[in-house]
């Protein structure tokens, strides 16, 4: 499978990443290892086999809906690089969603 | 020159009132101080498990079988991946390729028809978390919404104009809150539209290119947009352009919308089945028993309190409009069966001191209170007038009303206690008793009105005409 040097582009714009743009034809080469790599597992036969579910758990447990105290909003900010008052700081951007 | 008509499909998030969080036991509620309501699951901290919140699946299956949906005995969350500030996972934990339902409707009224419209598929889902900008170059997440259930109700593209847009998402609206889904608190975000809109020209069955048209938080706002936008399209065709499929923002103020983000940029979600989260199993006897559990529709409550209590359209959606209002209602009329009565008063003296927002309601009498005092008028044993006086007394109170009555000794003259004060009227008026004598019927009226005059009111007309009649007669 061959990672073309837009499809690294895209993806980097996808995972948000700011790529040098001297690394993308090595990226290119590298995610195309990558990806054959993996594609190896496409040679097992699964015809007839179920899906693995997680943990075996054949359906999801549920809970109750009752409230119970999480993290105190100190401790959680406290583990964020950057806060301002009680919220979590990033750099600023525009809403497009 | 082509003659388009607009294709209209929406997509509404309804927050689901749950008191906890989708996958964790953080609270739901909204307004607490930022960040107040957060864990490590919420927060995507490494190691954290989602565990469903069996409520949210009780009020998810409630909508969608009150949508007339199939509910699909195995559901599967999925990861929908893309990066944002407000999502702390990386991830919204979705329904995809087996959401929790598929295939209803709902049925709407517009301009006096009924249409029904399809419904493609209800999923459940997490909400994201809240971001403030304009902090001196920082933007400020709050994540007490992160993880907040919610559902999304996808319609078919089958409504054609703003106004059936605008219905479709108020009726809608209408069954979430009857059913306690939803609050159907639009400004506070409990209910969001995004819209997709497309032209095509009369006649064709295949859909046009469509923009999808974000965050339209209330109906004026939904209609608007929806309209602009179709303006927008149209004219791009008919100056030999193309619609680009993309998202578009409405900005209320300029009342135009703006495209989001270019067709490069769209999003690549790359979804997958969450590892963390078997599938949702929901048993068919379970199921089975949730739609007994349903109940009465708004809209067919309306239809019912027209041809079977015969009350007039305007006041049977007057009493539906609000759940509370429709419960009050029913309170009342089972305790005193006149359905054109109890209606009207409510209409006119309940609904003006009453207090709703959403899915709250306080009323300033209860359907006891009410029913006993249109009982009392009812039975003629006190007047209109005397009615409103004692509603007035007992309003935020737990008064009873047969004890104002007689605390104000309100009770309402009639029979022989009238013979008194009609003897004295037509003694005090010879000459308008001789009239009366001589031919001239008409004069009755100020007979009466001035015996309702001694009695403060609390004589029964009919009753004073009547002997008063009888009297001159003699």
């Amino acid at each position: 499978m061959s990672i073309e040097q837009h499809d690294v582009r895209h993806l980097a714009r996808l995972a948000k990443l700011a790529l040098d743009e001297p690394d993308i034809p090595a990226l290119a080469t590298e995610l195309a290892r990558i990806v054959e790599y993996v594609a190896e597992l496409a040679a097992v036969d699964t015809t007839g086999v179920e899906p693995w579910l997680p943990g075996a758990v054949p359906a999801a447990p549920l809970r109750p809906d009752t409230p119970a105290r999480g993290l105190s909003a100190e401790l959680a900010l406290d583990q964020a690089p950057r806060r301002r008052e009680r919220a979590f700081a990033v750099p600023a951007f525009v809403d497009d969603e | 020159m082509v003659q388009y008509e607009p294709v209209i499909g929406l997509e509404i998030h309804a927050q689901l009132r749950t008191r906890t969080k989708l996958f964790c036991a953080c609270p739901a509620e909204y307004g607490a101080e930022p960040n107040e309501h957060v864990c490590p699951t919420c927060l995507g901290l490494p190691g954290a498990l989602p565990v469903l919140n069996q409520s949210a699946v009780e009020l998810a299956v409630r909508a969608a079988l009150a949508l007339e949906c199939q509910i699909a005995e195995r559901s599967v969350f999925a990861r929908k991946n893309y990066f944002y500030p407000d999502s702390p996972k990386g991830y919204q934990i979705s329904q995809y390729t087996e959401p929790i339902a598929l295939g209803g409707a709902l049925t709407i009224d517009v301009e006096g028809q009924a249409r029904r419209i399809g419904i493609t598929r209800v999923h459940m889902e997490e909400d994201a978390g809240k971001s403030v900008h304009g902090a001196a170059g920082d933007s400020l997440i709050d994540l007490n919404r992160a993880g907040v259930p919610l559902i999304e109700i996808v319609s078919e593209p089958e409504l054609y104009s703003s106004t059936e847009a605008a219905a479709y998402m108020k009726a809608l609206r209408d069954v979430l809150v009857y059913l306690g889904v939803n609050d159907g608190n639009l400004e506070q975000g409990s209910l969001r539209c995004d819209a997709n809109v497309s032209l095509r020209p009369v006649g064709s069955t295949t859909l046009g290119t469509r923009a999808e048209l974000k965050n339209l938080n209330s109906f004026r706002f939904l209609a608007r947009a929806i309209e602009v936008e179709i303006a927008r399209q149209t004219s791009v065709l008919d100056g030999g352009g193309q619609v680009v499929q993309e998202t578009r923002s409405y900005d209320p103020e300029r009342n135009l919308t703006r495209s989001l983000r270019s067709k490069e940029d769209a999003h690549d979600y790359r979804y997958f089945p969450d590892p963390d989260l078997p599938p949702l199993r929901l048993d068919a006897a379970w199921i089975s028993a949730e739609r007994a559990r349903v109940g009465e529709l708004p809209r067919a409550k309306r239809q019912r309190y027209e041809a079977e209590l015969g009350l007039p359209a305007a006041t049977a959606a007057t009493l539906t409009a609000h759940p509370a209002t429709a419960r009050l209602f029913e309170a009342a009329l089972a305790r005193l069966d006149q359905p054109v009565l109890v209606a009207n008063w409510i209409v006119t003296e309940v609904l003006r001191g009453a207090e709703l927002h959403g899915i709250d309601a306080r009323f300033t009498v209860s359907a006891e209170q009410l029913a006993e005092l249109l009982g009392l008028l009812a039975d003629g044993r006190i007047n209109g007038a005397q009615a409103k006086e004692v509603f007035a007394a007992m309003e935020n109170t737990a008064r009873q009303p047969g004890d104002v009555v007689a605390e104000r000794g309100m009770q309402r003259l009639s029979g022989e206690a009238l013979r008194p004060l009609c003897v004295a009227a037509i003694a005090d008026s010879p000459s308008q008793a001789a009239a009366y004598r001589a031919g001239k019927r008409n004069i009755l009226g100020y007979f009466v009105g001035r015996v309702m005059k001694a009695s403060g009111g609390a004589a029964d007309a009919k009753a004073v005409s009547e002997l008063l009649e009888a009297l001159l007669a003699e």
